[in-house]
């Protein structure tokens, strides 16, 4: 029996395989988390969150109460996420990145949020940090760091915060001397995510002390882990996050070559642009992993619900429950709908400030009401660790706080709203 | 010699889905039920792709049986590495009638088609249990088969298969041509990484029929029921040994 001319090398578009079969939106299907749904994702993407589900499932979550101890997850973990290829998603693929789009590195931050664990920095390393060095730095930076930081064999973290300087960014003390060719780096930063087990981390220093403002003065390093003179303080304590080795970082006479300038000569002096320019996505991120646990939350307190008995029937029978339960589930499918067309403008590099601010500012303090009513509804087993609930609501806590705070995203929000129109 | 495997890969319900049978006992729910590749099946497609990494394989084929939505599964063999897809196409209504005969004849005329001398398959698929496909294809070609296989090692002609047998495990050589069924523990499956479900998108597929090869789907078989498993009852609590030996035999059971 031969084939039919035309039947073999017939290529279907992966796309459209199913497109007969109607996208319902998440809050339309049986769960928020199922696979297959909202109209912003096509059979490619459901067939990667498969794969980052399977690997959150197998290699992050049995692991993560003993990450929880140590205060960090660990560097085969990173390895293991290298090699399933989450890492720089979103990184061009000439760049040594793995080249796929928004939304592909947005399903990596979701379902890290639907497995609740909060240990892996890996959107910070990937989204953030690689973002940056992609975008700025020279060729030789992007070959030096990226290749490596995609295979997770370098870790990647930020150094924006001083004890001093948080959301006032113009506040920063850390100081880089001119020496010569080198650069000579004195200061400290704390709460930096990654901080710990970091093998590059992007230092953000005064570089001109007479510049008109302090914004015009502020350039961005590139300093290795092992780099003589940078000293990492500790592993700090925190309400939250606490498989995240969240550090604080002191440099001291800490020399840097001129190479370790993000974009050699033309990042000088334009540290604070090069920020400005990046943190739309950070919010966005940062809306993504909350958005998330949101989501999570409710399935999880709504099966907790279906099975607790209490006064002579479940729970989920009585109406204050019933009510509370679609007042989450309406409040998080609403802003889902918001988020998701923020991450379709994202895709398209079309988010703005002011958008990405919204969704920052209103999805955070929606993961810190989320997680106060369902605590409230698994009651005292709520308070318990071993509840998932109970950690997702330290969790949340700090997320209306960092990324920028809230109060700097009403800031930035009302901006908009003041100009001419 | 090199092989050219053909590689088997059914679209079921995902193992984690709490499976419902129908009112009417004709069958159980799919629609709006998640599916996936058969477990069996990536274990195989991952053999496969393993023989061709090891350059004992030329390529991998990647075969479905079933409705439009099994291209799904296709697409997740291809994502995984297959070469290429072959997608007979089963309307729905003939597809819950075809069993592993039916199934095993596509796969016979399309190996004589592609010149294929190894296929692999998932032992059973965890849909119907029916663990026969891959021994009816062998019969169908009158090729060697290597079940339960829990390892695979390809030198020339000769296919030693580890095969888990009750009693432990066996090794037997086959001479090739083959077919081999994949047990639990042949290999770990891959994930599918963007980049190859990038890649797997460029890949060919072709489509046919069960009458473009020439295999009547006609079964011999009639689905009379499909029913829940019963329902296990409450047990009792007993005291000591000699209550629980008084109620075993009062059960005829010692």
């Amino acid at each position: 029996m031969k084939l039919r001319p035309g039947q073999i090398n017939r290529l279907f578009s992966t796309s459209s395989a199913a497109a007969s079969e109607f996208r319902k939106e998440g809050f339309q299907s049986g769960r928020f988390t199922d696979i297959g749904t909202r109209q912003i994702f096509n059979e490619d993407h459901d067939m990667f969150r498969e794969s980052v589900r399977k690997f959150y499932q197998e290699e992050v979550l049995p692991y993560h109460d003993q990450w929880e101890e140590e205060g960090q997850v660990s560097r085969e973990l990173w390895l293991k996420a290298g090699d399933m290829g989450i890492l720089g998603v979103n990184t061009p693929e000439e760049h040594g990145g793995i080249g796929g789009d928004w939304l592909s590195a947005a399903i990596v931050h979701e379902e890290q949020g639907y497995v609740n664990c909060s240990g892996p920095g890996f959107a910070l390393h990937s989204d953030i940090v690689m973002r940056y060095i992609t975008k700025y730095g020279t060729p030789e930076q992007i070959e030096k760091y990226i290749p490596d930081m995609t295979a997770g064999k370098k870790i990647g973290a930020i150094a924006m915060t001083e004890p001093g300087a948080g959301s006032d960014l113009q506040g920063v003390r850390t100081f880089a001397k001119k020496d010569g060719d080198d650069w000579v780096l004195n200061g400290s930063k704390v709460f930096i995510t990654n901080g710990w087990m970091a093998d590059v981390v992007i230092v953000v220093a005064i570089t001109d002390k007479e510049a008109k403002s302090a914004a015009h003065g502020i350039s961005l390093f590139l300093v290795d882990g092992d780099n003589p003179g940078f000293i990492k303080g500790k592993k700090l304590k925190k309400m939250g996050l606490r498989a995240q080795d969240t550090a604080e970082l002191f440099f001291e006479d800490c020399r840097l070559p001129s190479s370790a300038l993000l974009g050699g000569k033309a990042g000088l002096n334009a540290g604070f642009y090069q920020l400005m320019q990046e943190l739309p996505q950070e919010r966005l991120l940062i809306s993504n992993l909350c958005m998330a646990a949101c989501e999570f939350m409710f399935e999880e307190t709504r099966d907790y619900v279906k099975q607790r008995k209490a006064f002579g029937k479940t729970l989920s029978k009585l109406q204050t429950i019933k009510h509370t339960l679609a007042e989450i589930k309406t409040e998080t499918a609403v802003a889902r709908g918001f988020l998701d067309r923020c991450n379709d403008l994202h895709n398209q590099r079309k988010l703005d400030t002011s958008t990405a601010s919204m969704a920052k500012y209103y999805v955070t303090d929606l993961n810190n009401t989320v997680a106060y009513r369902c605590v409230q509804l698994h009651g005292g087993w709520g308070y318990m660790w071993e509840y998932p609930i109970c950690k997702a609501y330290v969790d949340a806590r700090v997320q209306t706080i960092y990324g920028g705070s809230n109060e700097i995203m009403k800031e930035l929000i009302s901006r908009d709203i003041e100009k001419d129109v | 010699t090199m092989a050219r495997v053909l590689v088997g890969v059914k679209r079921v319900i995902d193992y984690a889905v709490k499976i419902r049978v129908k009112p009417d006992k004709s069958g159980v729910v799919t629609e709006g039920v998640k599916h996936s590749m058969n477990p069996f099946d990536e274990i195989a497609v991952e053999e496969a792709i393993r023989l061709k990494e090891k350059k004992f394989a030329t390529e991998v084929i990647a075969v479905t049986c079933g409705p439009t939505q099994s291209q799904e599964t296709l697409r997740t063999a291809l994502a995984m590495g297959a070469d290429r897809g072959i997608h007979v196409e089963i309307p729905a209504d003939d597809y819950v009638k075809t069993g592993p005969l039916q199934i095993s004849k596509i796969f016979a005329k399309l190996a004589e088609q592609e010149k294929a001398n190894l296929i692999i398959l998932g032992k059973q698929a965890i849909d119907g249990d029916n663990n026969q496909t891959a021994q009816m294809t062998a019969a169908v070609l009158d090729w060697a088969q290597g079940t339960f296989a829990s390892e695979l090692k390809l030198e020339g002609e000769k296919l030693t298969v580890v095969r888990e047998v009750d009693g432990g495990l066996e090794t037997i050589d086959l001479k090739m041509p083959a077919v081999v069924s994949a047990d639990l523990r042949l290999n770990e499956p891959r994930y599918a990484t963007l980049p190859n479900i990038m890649k797997a998108k460029k890949k060919k597929v072709a489509k046919l029929t069960a009458k473009d090869l020439g295999v009547d789907l006609a079964s011999s078989i009639e689905i009379l029921e499909v029913a829940d498993p019963p329902q296990r009852l409450a047990g009792i609590k007993v005291e000591n040994t000699e209550e629980l030996v008084g109620k075993l035999k009062e059960a005829g059971l010692v």
